[in-house]
């Protein structure tokens, strides 16, 4: 049976379209308005919350909770202070990425993982004699991504701590009287915040924010407006970008941390003996430098992209709805022989950016900036290529999103 | 070129920071130009200006929203590394007259069930006629993104680009279907309302429809020539939807504001209080310019920015002009209609049929229920008086970018027609406000509790416009938009090429193929030519 989030009963209510998708069997709503792309702007301009609630959350306590995330989790934890979240990674033995989540440090010995999908089996067989307690505690939290530059203007209203907050800090504090934990993090690549409370006060919280931010431009965003801004934040999602290597079938399908871009969160990898599922394999990938891909942008040349399509008759799409779809990059164009170099994940034309940009995978060589790729796409029903360049990600990264406050 | 060039600080002075100055200061300057932007007042933008006129409230005074720029502009002066930011606009909204209204969004299918509330025939009628203007833009696109040919005159005397030109467009003109370009003729030569009939039946409709094709022009819905401002205000588009708008982030003095910057990243120099008296000319050519105040800067070559009154008649001797061009230019019909009235508002207005919403104020509120309306409101400005009840397109702008106004503030964007520059037995000094008066009432015929809201209210009429932003006859698109004054004749025939009858001299402004809003083009296909010239010369 589909379920609904803590915040539904409030958010249904404004959601003026009824469309839904579902999010690990939770109703998610694509668009609230008509226009998902002013949603898109409420981030890019305003702010927007969008409710993440159905993420898995794993409470992870005890005396050596530390000890046991730095061996399951590719970043190494211990770099983690209390007070503070870190992006993260898990992988297989073969050094193959499985999920990506944020571990939230709340003490020295009490963590919150959050998880694209279930992972209670997984991190709890890897327990063995350490003093750690795992729970599955994803229905009792709601959480409220609240995210754009007005995010810390409407949220310090309510909570001061949103006001000095660093990126990637987080504060356990209280909305009214609820107790939240407040987090500078979010999936947008804007500055923004995440709200985690009680699922029995999530609705009080969520119409505080709501009250706080009218005036200010509030909006609630769904997931259309979501994959427009995680693609420009060059920020990679689970099952588009890379498949879980354990449901996997073929090394295709797999990619490693270095070869999803996350290469930096491998600091102190290389040198030091630091156990961790995954770490030798990775530390010999490094030494042997065997990556097969680079996770790039590609930004497309917007004036052959405009020849391409008038000549043909057409007038040239300006398209923010991501396509469903993976396209192939080649050395050259096809009709000039060309061979395949890459792949794209995701594509997009991006509002803010003003082109047509794309999170690509390619080949080490031809993964420095500015490198010419051509990307297959179909016009009038047959197959040709428009000239793309590879670009450093995230393509879309303004100043405040990291800013000290 | 002269021989004392090296003597020169610039190689090249614009004469205007409007936007089109801008553009163009912008694209000689990326050519390696030494570029010098003179602005009389102490910003730049010209008639696309935000101004704070109350603390927190920021006023669109004159333009207000983002259409027509052309997309090249934007990635070739790279603006959007200088904060180009055009944010949609999510709506838009028609009240009917009736209390009821025509509610437009981001989704075709359910816009297609909002005029089938309306009218069941005109639902597939709306495609149908996007389809048709599309194809219309699709075919002439190309002539609005160069310059003119040259038709005119000896053939031995034609420059061989140009020559090519010609062949080129002779060509293309030729592989226009016939219907389209059947269309093409019809909306050059007819009424918006003559080609909106064959679409639609119901009036609100039709209304909604028809107020693009009268802005800024001294023409009604069922004059001839509104056909071709309806086709021009579809030519722009955003994010490549023809015919759609946005508010760039702080209005379109922010956009202005991205321009300056991209034109002093590729080096040119901006110097605002400089108003340019004259152009210094020796032995018939450009040597540069001299201000107001007496100080002169030289350069080879002088760009007007500045409309084409201004520049022919007042920048230069006319009696050293060709007297048909002097005739041509005394004769061009400026006849500003358009007046401003912005409001700071203390909330959002109330619009009784959806009290609770406000999905109506995500874009242009278009106050003109139908085409006998707007008609109706011309009639006044045909006997040199002002509507009693004017057609308005107003937008709350503090909406889409809550930047503008203080948090649950608004400013509010009123575009009000028609006002014509001279009245007939009386005098804007002394009917500035009795006009505001008229068109508050409008809103508060529309948005009952309107005046309550008000907290300041700017009334800005075509005199004001003249005023403070030099636009002649406060014509908002630099000379008016109709046919005798388009493409091969705009501003003048045979001074369709950016060039002046003086050599070194140039013309960017609006009043410049294919000028008129907020564009661009003018300025970079001037720029094209100034820079072609340059490398003939030398």
């Amino acid at each position: 049976m589909i379920r609904t989030t803590p915040f539904h009963p409030r958010l249904g209510e404004l959601n003026t379209q009824g469309l839904y998708t579902q999010w690990q069997g939770y109703l998610s709503a694509l668009r609230y308005t008509d226009a998902p792309k002013h949603e898109y702007f409420a981030v890019r301009n305003a702010v927007g919350v969008f409710d993440t609630s159905p993420l898995y959350k794993y409470r992870i306590q005890g005396p050596d909770a530390e000890q046991f995330l730095a061996g399951v989790l590719v970043r190494d934890v211990r770099l983690c202070r209390p007070g503070n979240a870190q992006y993260t990674l898990w992988c297989d033995d073969r050094g193959f990425v499985m999920e990506d989540g944020v571990v939230f440090r709340h003490s020295d010995t009490d963590f919150l993982l959050t998880a694209a999908r279930p992972n209670l089996g997984w991190f709890s067989d890897l327990r063995g004699r350490l003093r750690v307690e795992i729970e599955d505690v994803s229905e009792s939290y709601g959480i409220l991504a609240v995210q754009g530059p007005r995010s810390r203007t409407v949220l310090a209203m309510l909570m001061p701590e949103a006001g000095s907050l660093p990126f990637f800090g987080l504060a356990d504090t209280k909305l009214g009287s609820s107790p939240v934990t407040l987090s500078r993090t979010g999936y947008t690549g804007d500055l923004g915040f995440e709200v985690t409370v009680e699922a029995d006060q999530a609705v009080g919280v969520l119409d505080a924010i709501l009250d706080a931010g009218r005036g200010h431009g509030v909006r609630p965003f769904g997931e259309e407006a979501l994959m427009m801004l995680r693609i420009e934040a060059g920020l990679p999602l689970v099952d588009v970008e890379w498949h879980n290597s354990r449901t996997a079938f073929t090394d295709h399908e797999r990619v490693t941390p270095t070869e999803l871009g996350m290469g930096w969160m491998l600091r102190g990898v290389a040198d030091g003996d630091r156990a961790f599922v995954g770490g030798a394999a990775i530390r010999r990938e490094l030494a042997t430098k065997s990556s097969r891909w680079a996770s790039v942008g590609i930004v497309v040349d917007w004036r052959a992209w405009d020849m391409l399509h008038r000549d043909a008759g057409l007038l040239p799409p300006k398209d923010e709805h991501p396509l469903p779809y993976e396209s192939v990059l080649h050395d050259r164009p096809t009709t000039a022989g060309g061979s395949q170099v890459g792949y794209v994940t995701s594509f997009m034309y991006s509002p803010v950016l003003q082109k047509h940009i794309g999170l690509a995978r390619v080949r080490p060589d031809v993964a420095s900036p500015g490198s010419e790729v051509h990307m297959e796409l179909a016009i009038n029903h047959s197959n040709t290529t428009v000239l793309a360049r590879t670009a450093r990600l995230p393509l879309f990264n303004p100043p405040r999103k990291a800013a000290k406050p | 070129m002269s021989p004392d060039t090296s003597s020169h600080a610039y190689d090249a002075i614009v004469v205007g920071g409007g936007h089109n100055g801008l553009v163009n200061a912008g694209y000689l300057a990326k050519a390696g130009l030494r570029t010098l932007v003179l602005e009389q007042r102490d910003l730049v933008g010209g008639a696309a200006i935000t101004e704070e006129l109350l603390p927190g409230f920021s006023f669109t005074t004159f333009s207000y929203a983002l259409s027509l720029l052309r997309p090249d502009i934007i990635q070739e002066l790279d603006l959007v590394e200088h904060g180009f930011m055009p944010l949609m606009m999510p709506s838009s909204f028609h009240p009917t007259g009736d209390g009821d209204y025509l509610l437009l969004g981001d989704d075709h299918a359910q816009n297609l069930q909002e005029i089938r509330r309306h009218s069941r025939h005109d639902a597939d009628a709306y495609d149908r006629y996007h389809h048709d203007l599309d194809r219309v833009v699709q075919a002439i696109r190309p002539l609005f993104d160069h310059a003119p040919p040259n038709v005119f005159g000896p053939k031995s005397e034609r420059d061989p680009e140009d020559q090519a030109e010609v062949a080129w467009l002779l060509d293309h003109l030729g592989g226009v279907e016939q219907k389209v370009m059947h269309d093409v003729v019809r909306l050059l030569t007819g009424s918006a309302s003559d080609w909106l009939e064959d679409y639609f039946e119901h009036e609100a409709v039709k209304g909604f429809h028809a107020s693009s094709s009268i802005i800024g022009s001294k023409v009604g819905p069922m004059s001839p020539g509104s056909g071709l401002v309806l086709l021009f205000h579809k030519m722009g588009e955003h994010d490549g939807h023809l015919g759609s708008w946005a508010f760039h982030k702080g209005g379109n003095g922010g956009f202005t504001q991205v321009l300056a910057r991209a034109a002093e990243a590729f080096g040119a120099e901006i110097r605002l209080g400089s108003r340019v008296d004259s152009v210094i000319t020796s032995n018939g050519r450009a040597v540069g310019v001299a201000l107001e105040d007496g100080t002169e800067f030289r350069a080879d070559v002088v760009v007007s920015a500045l409309d084409p009154r201004r520049t022919f008649l007042e920048l230069v001797e006319p009696r050293e002009l060709p007297a048909d061009l002097v005739e041509n230019i005394e004769r061009m019909k400026f006849r500003g209609v358009s007046a401003k009235v912005n409001f700071a508002l203390d909330g959002l207005p109330v619009f009784p049929a959806l009290p609770d919403s406000d999905a109506q104020y995500g874009g242009f509120l278009n106050i003109g229920p139908t085409i006998e309306y707007v008609e109706r409101a011309f009639d006044a400005a045909k006997y040199g008086w002002y509507s009693e009840r004017p057609f308005i397109d107003a937008a709350i702008q503090s909406v889409v970018d809550p930047d503008m106004a203080p948090p649950g503030k608004h400013v509010m964007s009123c575009f009000v027609q028609y006002a014509p520059y001279e009245l007939k037995g009386g005098d804007w000094e002394t009917e500035r406000e009795n006009f505001g008066d008229k068109a508050q009432a409008v809103l508060e015929s529309h948005f009952p509790g309107f005046g309550d809201l008000v907290l300041h209210r700017e009334v800005v009429t075509p005199v004001d416009i003249e005023r403070v932003t030099g636009l002649t006859e406060g014509n908002i698109f630099a000379g008016e938009f109709l046919a005798p004054q388009m493409y091969f004749f705009r501003p003048a025939p045979g001074w369709s090429q950016y060039r002046t009858p003086i050599d070194g001299y140039y013309q960017c402004g609006s009043g410049t193929h294919p000028g008129g809003c907020v564009i661009g083009s003018p300025g970079k296909l001037a720029s094209d030519r100034v820079l072609r010239d340059l490398r003939s010369s030398s």
